[in-house]
């Protein structure tokens, strides 16, 4: 009865957004106020109707309803209360209903967003509905995939929807602007806030998957260029940049047309992303749904919303006339810099990620674009970005003085010069290339630091005067630091990489082997039984020299029934340093592939992304969106 | 701003979805990994049976449909594909021959005697020199050969029931049938 009653709801919604989509353009053509006043009750009641459909089938996963052909297929009554819930977006019907369940929740009073609506509510309603019932029913769930059973992965995909979903409201500002044909800056103020929020969910959903990775899949790696991964990658680079272009349009109205495009493309590429892991297009570890009807059915949806918004963007963008003149060397040129080489980077990321199947599409020869491509494109293009962001962002609007500037961060020179060759000495004159990201770090650091001390006027003023001009700053510009100096600690943490140390070896137990001055001795190895899988698991002691560091317990879980292995493995950090170590295949002799690790700084990546997400936050809190946001409501 | 240099986002993205419609045609699959050995003559070789003293010879399967199933007894996953190459054998009637890769032959013996044997005849391959011939990557591999001797097609990995319901039985069938493929003594 409940998941009718959710059926029917999600019924319900579809012919709700419908009419959003249709009745405040109608009356927004008649000048009929009541009309284009609906989007809002529209958008109100689409919410109640997806919270009905969402609560509907979550019961039907915590009660473990297996009447319901989802609940089967992806839940089990033995699972943990976590995954039970986590199973619901687990699967391609329940992630889908998340989506429309977020772009509910996002709200957005405008009729574009309606459309939105619509075509992802047709498409589950048509090709995926999670509430389609199981008869017979079945006494007992199948599960959920074990490599999914994981806190971590729990979180990922709804703070990844977030993100995707949030930049639709962008998107639907930026159409709502072309048709009227008016973009200044109190329309920036109300993409930025929007824009802001999804990055941060977008950041946080991509660090959740990448931490992930690198502690489930067994080897150490936290970023494959997998397909996947860059479809949520390209979305974020681009999404990126729109929060650097449409300050521009928000304090110097001019960079318009440019910011129109990138709200539209970045709501494209969160869809074209959605598209390549639903549709069949690719394969990948990840694309646990693929279905070549759904893709038939999604490709017709990107035809219409980003072709749609594309051809309006040519019909109406070249009317669109920036106001404010700048010079190249200015805070407006940084930005131009800043949206040109993160253009740049999200192309070749798209090219790396479409290229094989395009030979493939073509006929041509298997292929597989991976680490020595992006290598050679990707980290080019981020050199100078971050070289540029100290600097760029101390320039002053208009017109700046870059060698004034320069002369400004001695401190930071001093800082990265100092870190390049302590760096250098530390490792004995190590790879030279990480030695050099680990300067380009401080340099950054250096750079930050450097913009908020000439803001405080620290050390020219007493420090009371200083600690008041603090206190005055608005918060925007405490997120604009705290933002870059997350992404200097993930750029250390990558630049760290090359410094790891990595044994593998092929041991009995009581074998021991030796990993960068750790003595790893593998003392015993116990097998046990749970209903549904097989756990091997290894225990190893860590000493440096005669004192114990550590006992690990690297595990290997065996699910007979979903013939399927996973991995876990065990990380011991300090901050500083992981220790990493997975427990491989036995082999024929009865010894196990141990896989071990030391990893300087990787926890860096992570805890960067978390505090560029904190940056969003804070951003967030400014003043200026509270006093902004009275004005929206009116407009909405 | 110029009229084209605003047409260029869309037509950039025009020339993306026509491509996306071709990868969508049906019977594109882009998980099948292929073998630079399809159509082409499977490798010969003479290997020692596992029981007894015969000869797995590749002269002795020409004529007749095979499947020929690269296992050892100290790998997790073939453990889990045995129930379906049991199946196979047993209620499908197909010839599978397995050719266990990098085991000692005491090891693999055992492993049949317990878990059942869904082999027609067994080599070893102890030095896994045929298996670099055919191309594997690990165990389990499993590959389909035609009454010509040709290799028709490859399975990376455990068999699993869509797999064998989707592809290799409609293949085996093909091909001339699991019954001709358990006949044996086809022209």
């Amino acid at each position: 009865m409940i998941v009718e009653l959710g059926h029917f709801a999600l019924v319900l919604a579809l012919f709700v957004a419908l009419a959003q989509s249709v009745l405040p353009l109608v009356g927004a053509a008649r000048e009929h106020a009541g009309l284009m006043g609906f989007a809002r009750a529209a958008a109100l009641a689409q919410l109640l109707l997806l919270v009905v459909a969402m609560g509907a089938l979550m019961e039907a996963y915590v009660v473990s309803d297996f009447s319901v052909l989802n609940v089967v297929q992806n839940s089990a009554s033995t699972k943990p209360l976590l995954y039970k819930v986590a199973g619901l977006w687990s699967n391609h019907e329940g992630s889908m209903l998340l989506w429309v369940f977020v772009l509910a929740l996002v709200g957005g009073a405008l009729a574009v967003q309606g459309m939105i609506g619509v075509g992802f509510l047709l498409f589950i309603l048509l090709t995926s509905n999670p509430f389609l019932r199981a008869l017979p029913v079945p006494p007992e769930g199948r599960g959920l995939n074990p490599v999914l059973q994981d806190p971590g992965l729990a979180f990922h995909p709804p703070f990844l929807y977030l993100g995707y979903v949030g930049f639709s409201v962008a998107f639907s500002f930026a159409v709502a602007a072309l048709i009227e044909g008016r973009v200044d800056a109190a329309w920036a103020r109300w993409v930025r806030p929007w824009s802001l929020a999804s990055w941060c969910a977008l950041t946080v959903g991509i660090a959740l998957g990448s931490y992930w990775s690198y502690y489930t899949l067994g080897w150490g790696g936290w970023w494959f260029w997998d397909p996947v991964e860059n479809a949520s990658l390209m979305p974020w680079i681009l999404g990126t940049a729109l929060i650097h272009s449409s300050i521009v349009v928000e304090k110097r109205d001019t960079m318009k047309a440019w910011t129109v495009l990138l709200a539209i493309l970045t709501f494209s590429l969160s869809l074209i992303g959605t598209f390549l892991v639903r549709s069949g297009v690719l394969s990948s570890v990840h694309a646990f749904a693929t279905d070549p009807r759904r893709g038939v059915f999604i490709l017709g949806l990107l035809a219409a919303a980003i072709g749609g918004s594309l051809t309006l963007y040519a019909l109406r963008a070249p009317s669109l006339r920036g106001g404010g003149l700048f010079a190249p060397v200015s805070r407006e040129g940084a930005l131009v810099l800043n949206n040109l080489l993160l253009s740049c980077a999200c192309g070749t990321v798209l090219v790396g990620t479409l290229y094989p199947l395009f030979l493939d599409a073509v006929g041509g020869p298997k292929i597989s674009v991976g680490f020595p491509f992006f290598n050679e494109t990707f980290v080019p293009l981020m050199v100078p970005l971050l070289v540029a962001l100290g600097p760029g962002a101390m320039l002053a609007w208009k017109r700046g003085d870059l060698p004034g500037v320069l002369q400004r961060l001695w401190a930071a020179f001093a800082l990265a010069a100092l870190v390049g060759l302590g760096a250098f000495w530390a490792t004995h004159g190590g790879p030279i290339l990480a030695v050099l990201g680990l300067a380009l770090a401080a340099w950054m650091v250096g750079g930050v630091l450097a913009e908020l001390a000439e803001r405080l006027r620290l050390f020219r003023l007493p420090l009371a005067a200083s600690w008041g001009r603090a206190r005055q700053l608005p918060r925007a510009a405490w997120g604009m630091s705290l933002a870059h100096f997350g992404l200097a600690l993930t750029v250390a943490g990558i630049a760290a990489s090359p410094f790891e140390h990595e044994t593998i070896a092929l041991i009995r137990p009581g074998g021991t082997a030796e990993l960068a001055g750790y003595t790893l001795e593998f003392t015993s190895l116990v097998r046990r039984q749970t209903p549904d899988h097989l756990i091997d698991d290894a225990t190893i002691v860590v000493r440096r020299g005669n004192e114990q560091v550590a006992v690990m317990h690297p595990q290997r879980r065996l699910f007979p029934q979903l013939q399927q292995t996973t991995s876990e493995t065990a990380i011991r950090t300090n901050g500083l340093v992981d220790l990493y170590i997975a427990l491989g295949d036995p082999d024929p002799s009865g010894a196990w592939t141990l896989r071990a690790y030391e990893k300087p700084l990787v926890s860096w990546i992570w805890l960067g992304a978390l505090v560029m997400a904190a940056g969003g936050v804070v951003s967030l809190s400014d003043r200026r969106w509270r006093v902004g946001l009275s004005a929206r409501r009116r407009r909405a | 701003m110029k009229r084209w240099l605003a047409l260029l986002p869309l037509a950039a993205f025009c020339g993306l979805a026509l491509y996306f419609a071709l990868s969508l045609r049906p019977g594109h699959d882009p998980e099948v990994l292929p073998s630079a050995m399809i159509d082409k003559p499977m490798p010969d070789f003479a290997l020692p049976a596992l029981e007894g003293e015969g000869t797995l010879a590749s002269a002795g399967l020409r004529g007749r449909v095979t499947v020929v199933n690269f296992f050892a007894s100290w790998c997790v996953p073939c453990r889990v594909e045995h129930p379906m190459l049991m199946t196979l054998a047993r209620e499908k009637g197909v010839a599978i021959i397995g050719i266990a890769y990098k085991d000692a032959p005491a090891a693999a013996r055992k492993l049949l005697a317990d878990a059942g044997d869904p082999y027609a005849a067994t080599g070893q391959d102890r030095e896994g020199r045929v298996a670099i011939d055919f191309g594997v990557y690990g165990v389990p591999e499993t590959y389909v050969i035609d009454r010509a001797g040709r290799i028709r097609r490859r399975y990376v990995g455990p068999l699993t029931p869509e797999t064998v319901a989707r592809d290799l039985l409609p293949l085996l069938h093909q091909l001339g049938g699991p019954e001709a493929a358990s006949g044996g003594a086809a022209p």
